[in-house]
């Protein structure tokens, strides 16, 4: 059986003031049936250009897809017309973005935000669409679901939007759900909370989860595969298990070090990673990492490496010329 | 008006200190309908080159404790005393020397810079209000001197806040907070909105500034990895309250008040293997309005472990063991 989504060689750009920036500068993975894949990465990783851009929702201009294929339960998403595509997203597709007050409509009510998508997509009628919404409710743990859904989203707390959220993703039976940063502007408590229930439902409903977070705890508790981004490309990608003990690409290795642990004694210093992320307009043809790399050779500033296969593990891919020397010296981190 | 250092004083102590915000409706007659405790009696002091955690979710109150201190808000009771003074008592001209001693870092580096300010002019403005270098050839070494403390280049002067990277311009924000020399520094969720590289590379440079000058920090955040990593103690607050207040390694090691576990447990740690292992109930409902906050202990309607009195008695902060402070009745 086909994986459920394939992102092949995708690319998107942006025009700006400053010159071209390529975002998201062709990314490939797969995600199969019912998995959770994590995307990792910093502020300007392309993560979420990524993630947009599967789903097609990078405004034009400044932004244009300039290459690639999503193939999706059999179509190429890239070749479907706007209607068609449409229906993709909040059908088979549903989506949960990091602001719940931004994604809301807040002049509507959260009955009728989750009525409308059943409307749409299901051609359910106004009763059934009524019982679904708050047996959805129900489904996502939110009390007293007939009030609720008379209620406006400035109504509700920052957790409870987002769990309004997550019943509109889930609304029409998705086969995958695309999370960007869904808990990122949530309490910690509440964090756990939403992603205890996005993890709980995922996994009794058999849809898929693409999640996007800068958080390494959040993939660690939740991810089967990982695959981390850098300056628009994929770095490494592999199985969760294999990331966190056995990493290597130069800029995971710096990643799981700088993080201060609860799990582990405190230490005298963190181990940040030198220097800054690099300007996008001004990326030449060498890998993006180099200048803050501790591996780093003259080779490094030739060419762009791409993913290739790193012996131990079925599945993991890094893009560094020099991952298979780095494994014994990345053995301090697991 | 510094007390001699042979007495060791605690640089700040803050006493009962309640902050409450009126809630107003109506347009043309405003009358206050209700009260927001933002800070509703807290108690705690810090002592010379200590480092202070207060860690807490959003709306428990810990940046309006930040502002109070900063005089940025007045307290509506309570006192705040500072190297043996009471803040609340200056004069104006006593209340600027003061401002000079204590400093703030704040979280997001993108609006707390002015964005039509040179970097230079950003960093060399407190010294020119507070009047301290009048030569400005003076003022401008005294900046770059600064630049490179935080580990900038020099010539950043020259440029303005967008050509800068977030890490670089949390850097300007230290530099700026460095400007005065102060002596105590309230750093309010300083790292909180960096890149996770990046954010290590500020932690260092705050240890390293206050190894350097002997600084004291107030270091509000709601990352607790990184305070644990930052601080000597810390005070979880939760509604306008300090629930638990001990030494950094007991409270992480040996935490007592059921909301300090739960926060504990909220956070997931980069290990896939542990968090397999881990069992993980998060915390029940959210946390209430402070405008109506719970009867008794404002913990108990989300508390795993309370009892019938919890609903109607507030628990005093005390001490269980030597340094660790907890306010529930259920820990013994």
């Amino acid at each position: 059986m086909p994986p459920l989504l394939t992102v092949e060689d995708l690319h998107t750009e942006f025009r700006t003031g400053a010159g071209i920036v390529r975002a998201v500068d062709g990314i490939s993975y797969a995600v199969e049936q019912g998995e959770t894949v994590a995307i990792v990465g910093e502020s300007g990783s392309g993560k979420s250009v990524g993630a947009l851009s599967i789903l097609r929702l990078i405004p034009d201009p400044p932004g244009r897809i300039t290459r690639g294929a999503v193939r999706f339960l059999g179509r190429d998403l890239m070749q479907l017309s706007d209607e068609q595509m449409r229906e993709v997203r909040g059908g088979d597709i549903g989506m949960v973005f990091q602001e719940p007050m931004t994604s809301l409509n807040p002049v509507l009510t959260i009955g009728r935000q989750i009525t409308e998508t059943l409307e749409q997509h299901r051609r359910a009628d106004r009763a059934a669409a009524h019982r679904r919404a708050v047996e959805l409710l129900g489904l996502v743990g939110i009390a007293d679901p007939l009030r609720r859904l008379k209620q406006y989203p400035h109504q509700l707390s920052g957790g409870m939007r987002q769990r309004v959220m997550i019943a509109i993703a889930l609304a029409c039976d998705p086969k995958l759900i695309i999370a960007d940063e869904p808990t990122t502007a949530l309490d910690v408590t509440i964090q756990a909370q939403i992603l205890e229930l996005m993890n709980g439902l995922t996994r009794r409903l058999n849809v898929a989860l693409v999640i996007i977070t800068h958080n390494l705890g959040v993939v660690a508790r939740y991810a089967k595969r990982v695959n981390v981004m850098y300056a628009g490309r994929i770095v490494e990608s592999g199985p969760a298990g294999a990331i966190y003990h056995d990493p290597r690409h130069p800029y995971t290795i710096a990643l799981l070090r700088s993080v201060p642990r609860l799990d582990r004694p405190r230490r005298a210093r963190l181990d940040p990673v030198d220097g800054q992320p690099p300007d996008l307009t001004r990326l030449d043809q060498g890998c993006a990492f180099r200048a803050r790399c501790r591996f780093a050779v003259d080779a490094c500033a030739q060419t762009r490496p791409p993913l290739a296969p790193v012996s131990g593990t079925v599945g993991h891919l890094s893009a560094c010329l020099r991952s298979h020397e780095i494994a014994a010296a990345s053995g301090a981190v697991a | 008006m510094r007390a001699p250092a042979s007495v060791a004083p605690a640089l700040l102590e803050v006493k009962g200190l309640r902050k409450h915000f009126p809630v107003t409706e109506g347009i043309l007659a405003r009358r206050t309908v209700g009260e927001v405790k933002a800070v509703d009696g807290i108690d705690f002091t810090l002592r010379r080159g200590e480092t202070l955690g207060l860690v807490g979710e959003s709306g428990c109150g810990k940046t309006t404790t930040g502002r109070c201190i900063l005089l940025l808000e007045r307290p509506t009771a309570g006192e705040i005393v500072y190297d043996g003074v009471d803040l609340a008592t200056l004069k104006h001209k006593e209340l600027l020397a003061m401002r000079r001693r204590i400093q703030v870092i704040f979280q997001d580096p993108y609006s707390s810079l002015n964005p039509r300010m040179k970097v230079g002019d950003i960093i060399a403005e407190p010294i020119k209000v507070h009047a301290i270098e009048r030569d400005a050839a003076r003022r401008g070494a005294r900046v770059r001197e600064l630049l490179a403390t935080c580990g900038l280049d020099p010539n950043f002067a020259d440029r303005y806040p967008h050509e800068m990277s977030g890490g670089q311009r949390q850097r300007v924000g230290i530099a700026r907070a460095l400007a005065l020399d102060p002596e105590f520094i309230i750093c309010d969720e300083a790292v909180s909105a960096l890149d996770v590289s990046i954010q290590a590379q500020i932690v260092n440079l705050l240890e390293h500034l206050r190894e350097r000058f002997g600084l004291t920090y107030l270091f509000i955040a709601h990352d607790l990895s990184v305070v644990r990593h930052l601080c000597q103690r810390v005070a979880v607050m939760y509604l306008g309250r300090i629930v638990e207040l001990a030494d950094c390694d007991e409270l992480f090691d040996n935490p007592l008040h059921p909301y300090t576990r739960a926060l504990l447990d909220a956070v997931p740690v980069p290990d896939p293997t542990i968090e397999a292992g881990r069992s993980f109930r998060p915390v029940k409902g959210e946390v209430p309005s402070p405008i109506n906050p719970p009867p008794g202990c404002v913990f108990h309607p989300r508390c795993p472990i309370a009892v019938d009195t919890c609903s109607r008695m507030r628990p005093e902060l005390r001490e269980v063991r030597p340094g660790h402070w907890v306010a529930c009745s259920e820990v013994h």
